[in-house]
């Protein structure tokens, strides 16, 4: 994979074997809830995929079938580029709250997934020190979880995930519970870390501003079955910042993902009557 | 005490030159606060003390019926020498009795936390266990058990292990769903999950349910006194207020009464010193808020 050598922007045009593909996958749940229908995705090395959707349109359902922390009921998920049976994907998750352990410090925390590892504080340390570095906490070391603001503790769980340096990242609304000040200020900061190392990342968010301003890829969803109804390119080149907020390129982009949600919410109505 | 009021009372005085009127009232409201947390129950307690005194003189009551203090006192300093030993027993029962609740009531949550199974099977039991009286299952168990002290210490420990189990079983049970999803992702064993989620997570639980078994192993230790009677060597002080009762030495009991409540009293506080210290980094309950 050569995803970090090339120009974010023009990732999505080159054809390349997908990261992790989604074949078919359906989730029935025990009580006959359908949570995703026919699910059909290819995540391509480098993308910033954003799932868009209403609430129950199985995005978070999709993204924790990824992740491996739920089993999908049909089709199959296919990681193409890895060993049989190899089991560690490189994946790191980002849930909506910071999910940290309170009774640990920043330090601690970060250092938890290379601990499960069995990797001791001593020879993690640089490698702790850096991810904090990269949201800008290497100060922060220290502190315990509750001395820190919302924007900072997600910031540490966002240090937390980056620390094994994964190769997919996955965002379950990381923003939605931050005020909308911290919420941009994190987006950029986001985006700058993606355009540096290049990871994979899929972003599910129901907001049609979050995912234009960050993705090169929407892919909107609906309920009832959850199911995919749309997968929009957003080709504005990176590095994006707070002109492109304000573009008539944006407001397009914007539109575009509003008008194809704003279907997907229609044909459900549809299913219902 | 004072002097830590006197330090917060000039540093308030000299630094706030700025600060307006309704803070420095809240400030002054605060500081009153402090002061009244401490006098107040010792005013209580002196007056009681007073009026016990001037009741017990007043109405001229005769000393093998209620003493007063100055005679309580008195016992405690003449028969010190036999109260003594009978308080170390009495507090080594005790000690003895937490310590073996606390190995055998977080061990059992452990035991219960890994298998569902398990915990379904025996839980009922430790409630069975807890409901019945101990003053009840004691004279079995003196007759079951030849070694006089461990018969005190299972009475002890039946009574207090109960809550250290039920509390550290929920604490085991509620760690953040989230974080157990993040350990599984990670690939954590099923013994880095306990010890470094499930563990952390049930500690304010498991301390509080050390607070109350410290009460409940002191109120233990003396029913299985009581239970156990006059037999043999090494008695603590229920005994003592057993055989001051058969004798009428009224201020004897009272004596040894003010003992097992100071007793008490030190447990509770010194389990809530450990709690705090243990908890004052992250725990809501630890936590002294500005605001």
């Amino acid at each position: 994979m050569s995803a970090s050598s090339s120009a974010p922007a023009g990732r999505e045009t080159s054809p390349r074997t997908p990261i992790v593909s989604l074949q078919r996958v359906s989730k029935t749940f025990a009580n006959a809830t359908v949570a995703l229908k026919d699910m059909t995705l290819d995540i391509n090395s480098g993308e910033f995929v954003s799932l868009l959707g209403p609430s129950g349109c199985g995005k978070s359902t999709a993204l924790r079938i990824i992740a491996g922390l739920s089993s999908p009921t049909a089709g199959r998920l296919l990681w193409p580029d890895e060993r049989p049976g190899a089991r560690d994907h490189a994946i790191s998750f980002v849930f909506q709250e910071p999910t940290l352990m309170p009774w640990a410090t920043v330090f601690d925390n970060v250092h938890l997934p290379l601990k499960l590892k069995g990797s001791s504080a001593e020879t993690s340390r640089t490698a702790v020190m850096e991810a904090l570095e990269m949201v800008g906490l290497e100060r922060f070391a220290r502190s315990y979880p509750r001395e820190l603001s919302g924007g900072m503790k997600m910031r540490v769980s966002i240090a937390r995930a980056l620390v094994t340096k994964p190769r997919l990242l996955l965002m379950d609304e990381p923003f939605a519970a931050l005020d909308e000040i911290t919420r941009f200020r994190l987006n950029n900061d986001l985006l700058r870390l993606w355009e540096e190392f290049g990871w994979t990342v899929i972003f599910v968010t129901h907001s049609v501003f979050e995912s234009v301003y960050l993705s090169n890829r929407i892919v909107v969803m609906a309920a009832r079955p959850g199911r995919v109804v749309a997968d929009l390119a957003v080709d504005a080149p990176y590095p994006r910042d707070e002109t492109f907020r304000t573009s008539h390129v944006y407001s397009d982009h914007c539109r575009n993902a509003s008008e194809a949600l704003q279907a997907a919410m229609a044909s459900e109505d549809d299913d219902h009557h | 005490m004072t002097a830590n009021l006197d330090t917060t009372a000039s540093r308030n005085g000299a630094a706030m030159p700025t600060a307006d009127p309704a803070e420095l009232a809240k400030a002054r409201r605060e500081r009153i606060d402090r002061t009244a947390r401490w006098l107040l129950p010792v005013v209580v307690m002196v007056a009681t003390i007073a009026l016990w005194q001037w009741y017990v003189v007043a109405y001229k009551v005769p000393h093998y019926i209620l003493p007063g203090p100055d005679r309580v006192v008195q016992a405690l300093v003449a028969d010190w020498s036999t109260l003594w030993p009978a308080l170390l027993i009495t507090i080594a029962i005790t000690l003895g009795a937490l310590v073996i609740a606390t190995i055998g009531g977080v061990g059992l949550a452990v035991l219960f936390a890994q298998s569902k199974w398990v915990e379904m099977s025996f839980f009922p039991y430790a409630v069975i266990l807890q409901v019945t009286p101990v003053i009840v299952i004691a004279p079995l168990i003196f007759i079951y058990v030849p070694s006089k002290i461990a018969g005190l210490l299972i009475c002890a420990w039946i009574v207090a292990f109960f809550p250290i189990l039920s509390n550290t079983t929920l604490g085991l049970n509620s760690a953040d769903h989230n974080l157990r999803n993040l350990f599984q992702l990670y690939g954590a064993t099923r013994w880095q999950t306990l010890r470094y989620l499930r563990l952390p997570s049930a500690l304010p639980y498991f301390l509080g349910g050390l607070k109350i078994a410290g009460g409940l192993s002191l109120i233990g230790a003396i029913v299985a006194e009581f239970v156990a009677g006059t037999g043999g060597l090494g008695s603590g002080l229920a005994f003592k207020i057993l055989e001051a009762s058969y004798r009428l030495n009224i201020p004897r009991m009272f004596a040894a009464i003010l003992l097992i409540s100071v007793t008490g009293i030190i447990i509770f506080a010194s389990l809530s010193v450990l709690s705090h210290l243990l908890l004052r980094h992250w725990h809501e309950s630890a936590i002294k808020r500005d605001t």
